[in-house]
Order: C-alpha cells, then structure tokens, then sequence
C-alpha cells in the first residue's frame, strides 16, 4: 500500500483553516488514501468510472456539498468545499469531474434557478447520491461559444419539445437526470437560453459513451441525443434566464477545478520527492542532483502559489466576492501549472514514470482534459483580456 | 444506552517528533495531532451499541489541554453525542493520577459502558483504562477483539498468546478496544457541522496526586548505514561469518 499522503504546505497554509475545514479536508484525505487509491489504476485502464463509490462518497457528503443542509447538503463554506475538490483530484481528475458536475452543475442550477418543488424533488436524492446528474451545455459545434448553440425548446401544449445533440457530457450515460440548455426563441439569440431539468428514461433521450479517450478514462463521457423530448412545464427551471444562467454553472465549476488542480499537483510532486529521494543512480540518490532539486523547487513553488490564490478565491466566494474573472484567473493558473507539474513529475520518475503504478502519467493524462475543459486555458486568457482592457477579443 | 468513550490527543504516529528544550517533553511546534488510534475503535463501537440499543448517550471524555476539543469534535463528528474536556496544560506521566481524574467524572454518570483504547500510543501506558475501572469498582476487560451484549452481561472475545480467548462480564463495566474490533467510519462532512452544535463542556480535572514524573526523553539512536561486502558467491562466507560475529542473527 502507497505511504499515507501527508500533504504539502511550504506555507502553513493550514493554519489559515478553521478547525472544520481541517477536518473536511482530513476525511477525504483518508477517504482517497484508503477507498480510492486501491481502486482506482483498475478504472482507469478499463476505462470504467468507479461507480460502486458513490454510495460512500454520497454518505460522507462529497456531493453538493456547499448547498444548504435543508436540501440534505453539508452545508459547507465554499473553501471547505474547495478542499474537497483538491483532496479528490490527489485521487483522479475523472471522480473529482464526478463530484463537480453532480455538485456544481446539476445540483447548484437547481437551487439556484429551480422552483421550491424542483429543489425539494431532486437535491435530497442527489445529495444521497440516488440520483446521478450531468450538465447539457456544449455541443459538436458549440464549446468555448455555447451561445450559438442550435438545441431547441419549442412550446407543445403545456410542456415543451427539445431538439438537439450535446457532447463532452460528463456522467453523460450514467445520469438519471439531465440539466439540458435549449434555445427557446430565435437561434441568433442566447437571451432566450433557458434551463430544463429532463429525466434521462424521457423518450427521445439517448446518451452514448464517447470511446477511444486517453484522457479521464476513470470517467464516463457521453454523447446526448434529444430527439423529440417532451417535457411537462416543471422541467424548465423558472429563474433561468439567457447565457449568463449556464455559464454561472460554470463559475462554480471552475472554482472546484481551481482547487482540484492544486491537489493533483500536490501528488504529483509529493511522488516525485519520494521517489527522488529513494532512486538511486551513479551511487547517490537522484535527489541530489542540481536538475532534479531545480524540478522539485518550481513544483513546490508553483503548488505554493496556488494553494495561496485559491484559498483567498475561496474568502472572496464566501463573501460573495469571487467574480467570474477572478476565478477565471484561479482555473488558468492553476490547470496551467498542475499540467506542469505532472509533466515534470512524469520526467523526473524516469521510464518508471510511464507505469500506471505511479501517477505521474495518469494525472498528466487527466489534466490535459481539465486543461481544455470548463473554459480552455485560451479562452480564459481572452476573459482576463477583455477584463483588463475592457474590449472583448471574442465577441 | 448510556456509554462513556474515553480518548486521548497524541501526536500523529507519522510525525517526526522532536524533544523540547527542557529534555522531558515533546516539541509540539508543527506536530500534528490526532485522537489516539485505538480510541477510534472505542468511539465507533460505542456508536454502534448505542444505535443498536435505539438510543442513549455517547459522551466523549478527554483529559487534555485546550486543543484536545479538537480531538473531542472530532469524535462528535463521528457521532457522539456531547463532549467533555478535563482541561490540564499538560497530561501527567501518572496514569493513576489521569485515571482519578476521569473516574471522579464518570462515577455519578450512570454509565452502562465505558470505553477506552486499549493504550494510547504516545506512551503505551495499557494503563488508564484498568485503572479507572479498578476506582469504579467496575469489571474490566483489556484487549477487546469482538463483543457482544445482552441483557445487562456481555461476552468479549481478547486476542492471546497463540489464540483467543472469551470471557463474560457483567455490565456495567470498562472495555478496552483493540484493533480490528469494529471499522471506525469516517467523520461525514455533515457530522463535522453538526459537532460544531454540539454541547463540549470544558472543566478543571480532579487530578490525583502525581507521583510520577517523565525525567527524560530519547529518540532512538540512528540507525548505522548499511555495508556493501561485494559481489558474487566469493563474498558468501565473509557474509555468513559478520552475520554470525557482528549482527549476531545468525
């Protein structure tokens, strides 16, 4: 078994934590460590997401975990919840990309655009981890520019009709319920871009896993085709309103991402110091060597950094200061530098660092999904640009 | 049901400790603390009697300095009910001088059960548990693999020497718990908020008299290098002869 993951804090970042946040970060911590280390190079080299953990992970209260606790949710502060994130992806980008969508983008547009009744119908289930969900928002066509996209939602009776295909959807073949945005006005006009809580046996709906990835294989990642879908009134989530409705999903996401990154890159480096330290090559450690010292000083260095930026990210969110561009800043830095890490990382281990059994590779693998999902590194340089200059490079 | 849970605040068994300035004590600056091991088993058995009882009390008691209500929360995040600190700077060296402390708060309790790990692994006493039931006049049973209650009398099983062996009791009475008796959970998230809530009572203990005292510290010598002798079968007898003269294991 691997040695106890003991973390990494040049800082004393962790004594900027309260007592609870320890505490959470300490439960996932031993939770990876225990449940899903052992489990998880098996997943990912038959490309399967391991679904047998979502029990536990629901019991625990990794999902949604910084909605109310009404709703049956921890009721966590936004930097607990990040820490949560962070402890996952130590693990794997694939359950921490489980655990954001089922959170931050189903969970979180129910409570924040859907009715009471829609809140009460699905959140507990999702908490408890009954109900899977997964976020319709990209489509072939559609990525970085999601307000072009051409699913629709037409009126038909008291309900509605959706047309269209999504891709690159997360838990896409796995979920019961899908948040689909569709287009009910004109397709030139993302203001009329609304919400619908759809249940994945609707007739109409089909997902299909997307095969042949070299990425995030401990995850499932489906195609969606709604052909038809007839919906009652209650699937549209009343308080959704245009493009920014998505897209603020997507601030939530990035925020978990932005810590997630941190933690990938923590075991990235803290594998790569224990196996410098223990490899042993012209008769002394490899440790000791000027190049691999000068990998280990910029990883620790960048992983400093990081863990600053997204800890003061996870104040400002509590006081309702996280803008989307200030996590747009967090989620470009972040990724940018856990993809770094990982590749520096993979280097140092040598030809060992290609082997599953070491998990250099396979969160080098991961991050270059998370790299270019949730906003690609390059459009959030174009969010930061027009932030800076007040001229949008894209629109 | 009603079950008192005794733990103890130690320092993480993977913590490099250092010896302070006064040669006596430990360093504590940057060591990371945590509820003793054994006492998770305790904690989460006592959850399960009670739960399987359909109700009762779980209550935590530590002997400890202030940042031992870390210790106990966390304990109610597992679960427990409410929490109470016997607030010391410092945790005697005198397990009999603790063990007074903490029978002189569970005596008038109405405790059905009281548990404890079976040591503490920061000083390996085995000690406070027997002792606090010795001053309660309560049966006592060490080491406690599997167990089983009914009807006011228990059957526990203790792992010895080359087998197991079973021995009834009647309650109430203090059990210590060894590992592998139950798998402690994990503190869920939710139990976490919730122990915020919950009532930790923080008090001056009733310490015994200390009669003894920790005179020093030492860390254990460093191990020597290893020695390379070469290679091949030329090298096997000088090996066999070290390992018989030198190492002695032979």
């Amino acid at each position: 078994m691997a040695p106890r993951f003991e973390g990494v804090d040049f800082y004393d970042t962790g004594s900027l934590l309260s007592e609870e946040e320890r505490a959470v970060q300490a439960t996932v911590r031993q939770w990876v460590d225990e449940r899903l280390e052992p489990v998880i190079n098996r997943h990912y080299l038959e490309g399967k997401f391991p679904l047998e953990l979502v029990p536990e992970m629901a019991r625990l209260g990794f999902f949604g975990a910084n909605l109310p606790e009404q709703y049956g949710c921890a009721g966590l502060n936004n930097v607990a919840y990040g820490l949560i994130m962070q402890e996952l992806e130590r693990g794997d980008s694939g359950v921490r990309s489980f655990a954001s969508v089922q959170g931050a983008l189903v969970m979180y547009p129910i409570h924040a655009f859907g009715s009471e009744e829609q809140r009460q119908r699905w959140l507990p289930k999702m908490a408890a981890g009954e109900v899977i969900g997964c976020f319709g928002l990209t489509e072939p066509d559609y990525g970085s520019n999601p307000g072009g996209m051409i699913t629709t939602a037409r009126r038909s009776g008291g309900g509605w009709v959706l047309n269209g295909a999504k891709m690159w959807i997360t838990n896409g073949s796995t979920a019961r319920v899908a948040i689909i945005w569709a287009k009910t006005g004109a397709l030139d006009d993302p203001s009329g871009i609304r919400g619908f809580i759809v249940p994945t046996d609707t007739p109409g709906f089909s997902a299909r896993d997307q095969q042949g990835k070299l990425s995030l294989r401990a995850s499932d990642t489906s195609e969606l085709v709604l052909q038809d879908v007839h919906v009652g009134d209650d699937a549209l989530l009343p308080h959704s309103a245009g493009l920014k409705s998505p897209l603020s999903c997507l601030t939530q996401a990035r925020y978990g991402i932005a810590w997630g990154a941190v933690g990938a890159a923590m075991g990235c480096y803290d594998e790569a110091l224990r196996y410098a330290k223990q490899r042993v090559m012209f008769r002394k450690p490899i440790a000791g060597f000027q190049l691999q010292q000068q990998r280990l000083a910029d990883m620790l260095t960048e992983i400093t950094k990081a863990q600053l930026l997204v800890l003061q990210l996870g104040r400002l969110k509590d006081q309702g200061k996280a803008t989307p561009q200030r996590v747009s800043l967090a989620k470009r830095n972040n990724v940018n530098a856990a993809c770094d890490i990982a590749r520096e990382a993979r280097r140092l281990l040598g030809a060992n660092g290609i082997l599953v059994e070491y998990t250099a590779m396979r969160h080098l693998a991961n991050l270059e999904s998370v790299y270019t999902y949730e906003g690609t590194h390059d459009m959030h340089t174009l969010i930061l640009g027009e932030e800076i200059t007040g001229i949008s490079a894209f629109e | 049901m009603k079950i008192a849970v005794c733990i103890k605040r130690v320092p993480d068994t993977e913590t490099r400790v250092k010896i302070a300035a006064d040669g006596a004590s430990l360093d504590e600056s940057g060591v990371k603390f945590i509820m003793s091991p054994y006492d998770e088993y305790a904690v989460e058995e006592a959850l399960q009697r009670r739960d399987k009882a359909g109700g009762g009390e779980v209550v935590a008691v530590a002997l400890g300095p202030d940042a031992a209500q870390e210790t106990l929360r966390a304990a109610l995040a597992m679960g427990a009910d409410r929490g109470v600190l016997l607030k010391a700077e410092r945790i005697p060296a005198d397990a009999l001088a603790v063990a007074k402390a903490l029978a002189a708060e569970l005596k008038d309790g109405g405790y059905d059960l009281v548990l404890f790990g079976k040591m503490a692994v920061d000083d390996y006493h085995h000690a406070v548990g027997p002792m606090v039931a010795e001053l309660l006049g309560l049966p006592c049973v060490t080491a406690v693999s599997k167990l089983e209650l009914e009807g006011g009398k228990g059957v526990a099983e203790r792992e010895i020497e080359g087998g197991v062996e079973v021995v009834e009791f009647a309650l109430p009475a203090v059990l210590t718990a060894e590992k592998g008796l139950n798998t402690p959970r994990y503190p869920a998230l939710k139990g976490i908020m919730a122990a915020k809530k919950k009532p930790l009572e923080v008090k001056p203990p009733a310490l015994g008299e200390v009669r003894v005292v920790a005179a020093a510290l030492a860390l254990p010598p460093e191990r020597k290098a290893g020695r390379i002798l070469g290679e091949g079968p030329d090298v096997v007898p000088e090996l066999v002869r070290l390992l018989r003269t030198e190492a002695k294991v032979l």
